[in-house]
């Protein structure tokens, strides 16, 4: 069984708590420091982002992480040397989240090599659709063992919710609302759609992601889901940490609020 | 007529195209895969787009033959005059098939980016001529750089918003409105001005824009008796007055099909934005196509002194041109355009922008055999260029 399929594995009742991190942000060195701190503070599932200039479905404050860890120097093949040998310390699943530019530049196959090679379990490219993906590119995904994960928002219709989750491995992501990251929701607005999913028979679990910031809303979404995806809000208590310690301490004190 | 060189049903021209899209854009663009060549076909629908293309236009545009500057370059030149439409660009062309498009899809908001803010321009006017909101992006540097356009929107009713990520140019107030179309997906049209982003959007704003090599077949036959030049030449930022100039020569083998790209201070300076000499296969914006970037795949920051073609790309219609060899592809110094604008404005008495500038510098770097009949799409007029034109000057006295 898959790490990412042993982590909804757990209990019939278990939320899973999915964050996001961008990798080289807060510093270019930081990225296994806030992995680990993440672990070790009840994350049960990281989605690491790769910087991309352009990121066309990232809010403000993701975007801005981007623009750091650009600016700090991070690339995807600096982020495959960071990732060396980091299963020995981290044993939670990892997916790598990004734009399709900056991994076809970096070869989609060779990519995905690089991912298994170094204990990647799965990939989100939001930019990528599914008949690109079954034309040209989920044959290597597969090859190389790795999960990929498709986006469903509540204008998806219901075939076509069907077809991605058919594509799709290890989760679903379901997008709270259309829109990019980081804006604030009205739950009651989504509870129809969240709810409404488990009546599609999907062979995959369901994490719902977007605009989910405190216990509130991570429990709001979690409640007709497998789970759900922080994103914006952790980056935001990362801002103004430097060091392993002050990572630790920001984690800590964030993740402590969502798993009171 | 039939077009060889075609979109297929996927958006693709050859390698190039598609909607690389997130799927919260999936929905809006979905929607205007299926219906927008139903809808551009339907009667009512050309009856009032031909109906405001000529009594509020002004079209047919003129088809002039500049014989100074024909005598200069030593060939038969003709300018297609889409500097004279309402607005003062071809821009205006596919402003309102868009927005006729948008509001036949039932849609009350529209947004849209601008480099120079043409584009701008041309959708707050249509907004303003059919009531509805109209929200326009632009790079901050460029809402400095085209103050006189950015008053004209605001008098129009537009927002204008700047884009402060980035290059604050065209690239990233394109970024901005996909953005704000994501965040509203139901009520709103993103009416993008250029050949790029995910299909149907090249192959839409080609077709608005086909009316300019339409009209150039019928007005050369008439005055020299043949529809085909040998050439026609046009600017590329994205390449939407290139796509339109283009379009009904694109299978015929005899015109040669010549893009200019800006090289801005020099093609590898580090400040130039010509796409098929420093780009590579890559995605932006929603398509496949030819980008400037890093090894690493982020998108280089361009440049040029004219704020619509500053962009690092240019459209999949386009890259297919370069790619297959159908299209030649030239560019123009920063320098050189302005060069080509003085000489145009005191040969022929037409002050043209910037962007169309490049097209005309074209004509230096071609040998023209006997014979020729050169048609160069004369985008745009210069009075937005004005303060840059003014910082010149004394260099071409």
């Amino acid at each position: 069984m898959s790490r990412i399929a042993q982590t909804f594995n757990k209990s019939d009742n278990y939320k899973v708590l999915n964050v996001y991190c961008t990798a080289g942000y807060p510093e270019l060195n930081s990225t296994i420091d806030v992995m680990r701190s993440l672990q070790q503070n009840g994350a049960d599932l990281i989605e690491l982002g790769m910087p991309y200039s352009d990121p066309l479905a990232d809010g403000e404050i993701i975007q801005q992480s981007g623009g750091v860890a650009l600016k700090n120097g991070m690339t995807i093949s600096i982020l495959f040397n960071q990732l060396k040998g980091f299963r020995k310390d981290i044993q939670v699943p990892v997916v790598l989240m990004g734009y399709m530019n900056p991994v076809l530049q970096y070869g989609f196959e060779r990519f995905c090599k690089s991912a298994a090679e170094v204990g990647i379990d799965g990939l989100i490219l939001p930019d990528l659709p599914p008949l690109e993906y079954q034309q040209e590119y989920g044959a290597i995904v597969k090859e190389y063992g790795l999960d990929f994960i498709f986006l469903i928002t509540p204008e998806t219709s219901e075939e076509r919710i069907k077809l991605l989750d058919s594509l799709s491995s290890g989760f679903l992501y379901a997008v709270s609302s259309s829109s990019t990251t980081g804006h604030e929701k009205d739950f009651s607005l989504v509870e129809k759609y969240l709810s409404g999913l488990s009546g599609y028979g999907l062979k995959n679990p369901v994490l719902a992601g977007f605009g989910i910031r405190d216990k509130t809303s991570f429990d709001a979404a979690a409640k007709y889901t497998d789970g759900a995806i922080i994103g914006s809000a952790y980056i935001k208590a990362l801002a103004g940490t430097k060091d392993a310690l002050s990572i630790e301490k920001a984690t800590k004190s964030f993740l402590q609020t969502i798993r009171q | 007529m039939k077009q060889q060189i075609q979109v297929d049903e996927n958006g693709y021209y050859g390698q190039f195209g598609g909607a690389y899209i997130p799927e919260m854009l999936y929905p809006n663009v979905a929607q205007l895969q299926k219906e927008y060549i139903s809808i551009m076909e339907d009667a009512d629908f050309q009856k009032e787009y031909k109906y405001l293309l000529k009594d509020y236009v002004g079209r047919p545009s003129p088809l002039y033959l500049a014989q100074r500057l024909s005598a200069q370059i030593g060939t038969e030149i003709y300018l297609k005059r889409e500097d004279l439409n309402h607005t003062g660009a071809h821009k205006i062309n596919n402003a309102i098939g868009q927005v006729l498009l948008a509001q036949r899809l039932g849609k009350k908001r529209i947004i849209a980016e601008t480099g120079a803010g043409q584009h701008g321009v041309a959708t707050a006017t249509v907004c303003a001529l059919k009531g509805l909101e109209c929200i326009v992006y632009m790079g901050e540097i460029d809402i400095k750089r085209q103050a006189p356009n950015v008053a004209r929107m605001k008098m129009l009713g537009a927002k204008v918003i700047p884009a402060k990520s980035g290059s604050k140019t065209l690239k990233d107030a394109t970024n901005e409105a996909i953005r704000d179309w994501i965040n509203n997906p139901t009520d709103t049209h993103y009416v993008i001005g250029s050949v790029v982003g995910p299909h149907p959007y090249p192959d839409m704003v080609a077709r608005f824009q086909s009316i300019i090599s339409e009209e150039i077949r019928w007005q050369l036959k008439e005055k020299t008796g043949s529809e085909l030049p040998t050439h026609v030449i046009a600017c590329v930022g994205g390449g939407s007055n290139a796509a339109g100039a283009f379009y009904y020569f694109l299978n015929e083998p005899s015109v040669e099909l010549i893009a200019v790209e800006a090289a801005g201070l020099g093609i590898h300076s580090g400040h130039s934005a010509a796409t098929t000499t420093l780009g590579t296969p890559g995605v932006l914006h929603g398509s496949k196509s030819i980008v400037m970037q890093t090894a690493d795949g982020q998108v280089v920051e361009p440049h040029s002194i004219s704020a619509g073609l500053d962009y690092p790309g240019i459209g999949p219609l386009h890259a297919h041109l370069f790619a297959s060899g159908r299209g030649r592809f030239l560019s123009a110094t920063d320098d050189q355009s302005l060069k080509a604008a003085f000489n145009l404005t005191r040969l022929e008495g037409i002050i043209p922008a910037l962007e169309s500038s490049h097209a005309l510098s074209g004509l230096e770097q071609v040998e023209f055999p006997a014979g020729s009949r050169v048609v160069v799409c004369l985008s745009g007029r210069g009075d937005k260029d004005m303060d840059t034109y003014m910082k010149h000057m004394a260099d071409f006295e």
